[in-house]
C-alpha cells in the first residue's frame, strides 16, 4: 500500500541525528512492547507480513508521529482484535470481558532460545522455473496495490539489473492477507542513482531492492 | 520521534503512567490473564536482546573474515552458513548476505519500508535506523547521511545501498584498517563498530583504540 511507511526518497524529515551511546530501550515499556509482540506472534495466527501490514496501515499522521514501539503496539492491537484474542473494549479498559480465544500454541520460557535461534526462514521449494539470471536487465512493474507489497514506490517502473538470486521465498503480498505463502523466486535487483532519481542524480550511487519475480518483467 | 514522554517518576500511583506505558501494561496483563503469553517467556525474550545478541557477534564475524581467507571465502559464498559456524543464527538473520567494502566501493544497508535489520549479528537496530530521516534519505542522499556520521568518501567511490525489502539481511564487511597485521581476532573485533557493519561508519583505526 502507498502508506506512510513507503519512505524511500521522501523529503523534509530532517537530520538522521544518531543518539550518542543510545540505550537499547529508552524506557522499560519498550522492552515489554518488544516482548509481547514477539510472544503474541508466537501464537502462530499471523505471519510477519501481516504484522508489517498492520503497522503500515496506521493513518499516515499517526504512523509518522508515533515512536517505533508505539507503532508496534498499535499494530499488535489491530492484530489481536482482528484475530479475536482481545476486544477493543478490553484493550481500552484493561479488564477481561470476554472468554479467551484458543491460540494454536503458546510460547513458553524454555522454548524461547530455540525459537529465536531458529527464526522464521522464508525460503521454500520452488514451484516454477527460475525466470531471471544474474546480469539480466529487468523492469519493475508499475502497480499500486491497496494491500501489502514490498515493492517501494521509488523503485516501480524502473530499469535495473539482477545481481543475486535467492531461491523461492514466501510472497508477502499474499502472506500478509491470509492467502497462503505462494512462494516466488526472489532476486536482488540493482538500479543506478540516475535511473531512480533523474539525470542529475549522483552517478556513483546504486540502490538495490529484493524483488519477487512477479514484481519484474524482462527489459 | 516520541514527544509523549511526560516523566513522573513516582510510579507508586497508576495515574502517573504515561498513556503508552498504561497501554502496554494493559496489553501484557490481558494477554497473560487469558493465557496467550507466558510471562516468564517475556523476560527471556528481553534478556536475550539485552545480553546475548548484539553487534559483538557481527564484529567477530568480520574479524574472522579479516584473519582467515578461507573463512572470508565461505562468508562470500554462503554468509548464512559461515555466520552459523560461529553460532549466530535465527530471527531476522535467517538469510544472510555479506557485502564487502573496498577502497573503491562502499556499502550501506537500509530498510526504507520498515526496520529490517540483521538482529542475529547486530542485535536490535538503533532508533535512527528505524526512523523516517534515515529510511527516506539513505537511498537518495547516502553521502549526506554519511556526512552526518562523520564519514566522507572520495567523490569517485561507488556507493551501493541495499534496501532490505525481503528477509535477506545484509552485513557490511568494512575494509580492514592498515597497521593491524598479526592482530588477534579479539583485538580486530574491537575495531569493528556497529555502524561500520550497517555502512554508516568505517572500522576504527588502531590509533583510536587502547593497545
Amino acid at each position: 500500500m502507498n502508506g506512510a511507511q513507503d519512505l524511500g526518497g521522501q523529503m523534509g524529515f530532517g537530520p538522521v541525528a544518531p543518539e550518542k551511546d543510545e540505550p537499547l530501550f529508552h524506557a522499560p515499556w519498550e522492552a515489554r512492547a518488544l516482548a509481547v509482540t514477539l510472544a503474541a506472534g508466537g501464537m502462530g495466527h499471523w505471519s510477519i507480513d501481516e504484522s508489517r501490514h498492520a503497522r503500515e496501515s496506521l493513518r499516515p499522521a499517526d504512523y509518522l508521529s508515533s515512536s517505533y514501539y508505539e507503532i508496534w503496539i498499535k499494530g499488535l492491537s489491530t492484530l489481536l482484535e482482528r484475530h479475536g484474542f482481545l476486544s477493543a473494549e478490553e484493550m481500552a479498559s484493561g479488564e477481561v470481558s470476554q472468554a479467551p480465544a484458543q491460540p494454536k500454541r503458546v510460547l513458553k520460557a524454555e522454548m524461547v532460545p530455540g525459537v529465536l535461534a531458529k527464526g522464521g526462514p522464508t525460503e521454500r521449494p520452488a514451484t516454477s522455473p527460475q525466470r531471471f539470471q544474474p546480469g539480466d536487465k529487468v523492469r519493475t512493474i508499475n502497480m499500486n496495490p491497496t494491500g501489502h507489497t514490498r515493492l517501494p514506490r521509488y523503485a516501480r517502473a524502473k530499469l535495473g539489473t539482477v545481481v543475486l538470486v535467492h531461491g523461492a521465498h514466501v510472497f508477502p503480498d499474499a502472506s500478509a492477507h491470509g492467502q497462503g505463502e505462494q512462494p516466488q523466486w526472489l532476486y536482488t535487483v540493482e538500479f543506478t542513482g540516475p535511473e531512480l532519481w533523474g539525470k542529475g542524480a549522483d552517478p556513483t550511487l546504486s540502490v538495490s531492492i529484493d524483488a519477487w519475480e512477479s514484481y519484474l518483467e524482462p527489459a | 520521534m516520541s514527544g509523549h514522554d511526560h516523566h513522573h517518576h513516582d510510579h507508586e500511583h497508576d495515574n502517573h503512567f504515561t498513556p503508552i506505558e498504561a497501554r502496554v501494561k494493559a496489553l501484557e496483563s490481558l494477554m497473560v490473564e487469558k493465557g496467550y503469553v507466558d510471562p516468564a517467556a517475556l523476560d527471556v525474550i528481553i534478556d536475550t536482546y539485552e545480553t546475548k545478541v548484539g553487534p559483538r557477534n557481527g564484529a567477530r564475524v568480520v574479524a574472522k573474515a579479516w584473519s582467515d581467507p578461507a573463512y572470508a571465502a565461505r562468508l562470500k559464498q554462503d554468509a548464512t552458513a559461515a555466520i552459523a559456524e560461529l553460532g549466530y543464527t535465527g530471527r531476522q538473520g535467517e538469510h544472510m548476505v555479506s557485502v564487502w567494502n573496498t577502497p573503491d566501493e562502499h556499502n550501506m544497508v537500509v530498510c526504507t519500508l520498515c526496520s529490517c535489520y540483521p538482529w542475529s549479528v547486530l542485535g536490535l537496530p538503533p532508533v535512527w535506523y528505524k526512523s523516517p530521516p534515515y529510511r527516506s534519505r539513505a537511498v537518495i542522499d547516502p553521502r549526506g547521511v554519511l556526512a552526518e556520521f562523520g564519514v566522507t568518501l572520495p567523490e569517485t567511490t561507488r556507493i551501493r545501498v541495499w534496501d532490505s525489502t525481503a528477509e535477506i539481511r545484509y552485513l557490511v564487511i568494512p575494509d580492514r584498517p592498515a597497521g593491524t597485521e598479526g592482530w588477534s581476532e579479539e583485538r580486530l573485533a574491537d575495531l569493528v563498530t556497529r555502524d561500520a557493519m550497517i555502512g554508516t561508519g568505517l572500522a576504527r583505526q588502531p590509533a583510536e583504540v587502547a593497545a
